[in-house]
């Protein structure tokens, strides 16, 4: 028997390096796992029927010697990153059937070191929404407490590795959907630098937001995989490279700053703070010096985050026109065509979304709403910016509240909408974040989230494994 | 408050089709949205500022063709609902007089 409750990426390629079993063996313990909780949990989507060979492949380089530290680990995938050939949907009826012509440039990479992928995972429709109920194949739920949701919008991968259907999952964060979803299931969430990661092959939701992110158990293994698939790409205009940030650091320790004013904002809730006082005091008797700081137009990053992301999305979805892939619906003609098949195939959320994208972006509204939101976000990069002369990381909670029920905010979009006022900030500016396990509400995880400068993930990975005792 | 007449011409502009009974929640749902995020015409923000160069640049290339093999070409053209031979096939565009 494999402990998969404790298992992590560097023990299990001990085991399987010195033959304590399989990579073979590991994957079908996950498979196992997945037959007897997928059918509740609904983490995947789907599960590759190769899974197996795939892990034969694994096996064969720990014969050879060719194994790196990613070789038949087991990969949960989010179902809107293309692996080739493979059916990608972003859990939208438009893609339903739909099979990716390309990889994505973070699964070449995963395909390079040998990793194995055990299927794709559910998600809220092309990444719209914070609970993984807007995807069209059915709600994922909380492997903590299946009445409540996994968050979102990678709330299948944050279930996989929560309901120990996975030991490792890559997601994408546009808003919060990796460290959210990682805060609701009780694991690590990364949302590297913008441009760390290619965005090649990930479904474009808001191109200037997006970012692929991993999920994992622990903060030591979200590293080894952020080191595998971060990079320039020539494939993504926008990827940085190791020197286009020189981050400087405030002292040797690194220095915490919490943004009082920004937390007694209201409507967070009494679990989430006192959980966070908790947390502060842990990282102080950790030697890490915590200072107030000021984010004076942090409050507004809810509204600027929302305007620019149904313009961004609005936009992108515009490519789904059912004629060169994707769901046909046929009409009387080509423009009728457009019609209905974006109106069938795109579920709620995303049409909604779209026609607000429009608004905003339609003359006379154009400058009240898109461009008056691009001025306020960088007055709020700059915020940011000079906090970090004084600390190296900025800490709050993930999240307002711990996980809610299914169904609770299914009718006030905009009590949906206030789930992310922590965590669009770091993509508003483009810099790191990470949410990491702090603890619990009765039986609901909950977590913290570090921010840090452009490209100091670094910082990021030694403060998480502190605080987690890794 | 905007009107049932402002959500069709959206939805018009988006090339969305929508079924009446829908319009009238969508209406509700755009209006407390809208609402929300008007916040923005109350923040100070400076509105004439020159962009200033940021840490990320420009990618170029070279203005060239890379030679797609034919399986993927092949893989690309079967996605699409409708072909002919190479081709991406569509309805008629052009109506005649």
């Amino acid at each position: 028997m494999i402990d998969l409750k404790t298992l992590t990426i560097k023990r299990a390629h001990e085991d399987m390096k010195v033959g304590k079993y399989s990579a073979v063996e590991l994957t079908q313990a996950y498979l196992d796992e997945i037959s007897k909780k997928n059918p509740d949990i609904n983490a995947y989507l789907e599960v590759f029927a190769d899974a197996i060979e795939q892990a034969k492949e694994a096996d064969k380089r720990f014969k050879d010697g060719t194994a790196t530290i990613l070789t038949g680990v087991p990969f949960a995938i989010k179902d809107n990153i293309l692996i080739q050939g493979r059916v990608a949907s972003s859990a939208s009826k438009i893609l339903e059937k739909y099979h990716a012509t390309y990889d994505a440039t973070a699964i070449s990479k995963l395909k390079k070191e040998g990793a194995v992928f055990l299927g794709r995972t559910n998600m809220d429709e092309f990444a719209l929404g914070g609970s993984t109920e807007k995807s069209a194949y059915g709600v994922t739920k909380n492997p903590h407490d299946t009445s409540r949701v996994p968050g979102g919008t990678s709330g299948g991968s944050a279930a996989a590795v929560a309901g120990m259907m996975s030991l490792v999952a890559l997601g994408s964060d546009t808003g919060g959907s990796v460290r959210q979803p990682a805060a609701f299931c009780g694991v690590v969430g990364l949302k590297p630098t913008y441009g760390r990661v290619s965005r090649n092959g990930l479904m474009a939701a808001t191109s200037s937001f997006d970012q692929i992110g991993p999920i994992a158990k622990t903060v030591a293994e979200a590293e080894i995989i952020f080191n595998a698939i971060k990079g320039q790409d020539i494939k993504d205009g926008t990827t940085i490279s190791e020197t286009t940030y020189s981050p400087k650091r405030a002292g040797k320790k690194s220095v915490i700053g919490v943004p009082r004013v920004f937390l007694n904002q209201g409507g967070i809730s009494k679990d989430i703070l006192k959980n966070f006082d908790e947390s502060v005091e842990k990282l102080k008797k950790l030697g890490y010096e915590v200072r107030d700081i000021e984010l004076p137009n942090a409050a507004r990053a809810l509204p600027v985050y929302y305007i620019i992301n149904f313009a961004e999305v609005s936009s992108n979805l515009s490519r789904f026109d059912g004629m060169r892939f994707g769901l046909h619906k046929s009409g009387k003609d080509g423009i009728e065509d457009y019609f209905l098949s974006r109106g069938t195939g795109f579920g709620k959320e995303a049409r909604r979304r779209i026609l607000l994208g429009t608004y905003v972006l339609s003359s006379g509204y154009y400058d009240a709403y898109y461009n008056r939101a691009n001025a306020a976000r960088r007055i709020i990069t700059q915020d940011f910016l000079k906090a970090f002369e004084n600390v190296d990381i900025i800490l709050t909670p993930t999240t307002p509240t711990p996980a809610f029920k299914i169904g609770e905010k299914l009718s006030d979009p905009v009590s949906m909408y206030l789930e992310d006022i922590f965590t669009v900030t770091a993509n508003l500016t483009g810099l790191p974040a990470m949410s990491v396990p702090s603890g619990f509400s009765d039986k609901l995880p909950l977590g913290i989230q570090m921010t840090a400068r452009h490209g100091d993930e670094k910082t990021l990975f030694e403060a998480g494994k502190e605080f987690l005792g890794e | 408050m905007i009107t049932l007449k402002e959500i069709e011409k959206l939805a018009d502009l988006a090339r969305i089709k929508l079924d009446d009974s829908e319009k009238e929640g969508l209406t509700k749902d755009i209006d407390s949205i809208l609402a929300y995020v008007d916040q923005i015409k109350e923040a100070t923000v400076n509105m004439d500022y020159t962009p200033v160069p940021g840490a990320v640049h420009n990618a170029f290339r070279d203005d060239t063709t890379i030679t797609t093999s034919p399986e993927s070409r092949e893989a690309i053209l079967n996605e699409a609902p409708d072909r002919e031979g190479d081709f991406v096939a569509v309805k008629k565009i052009i109506a005649q007089d």
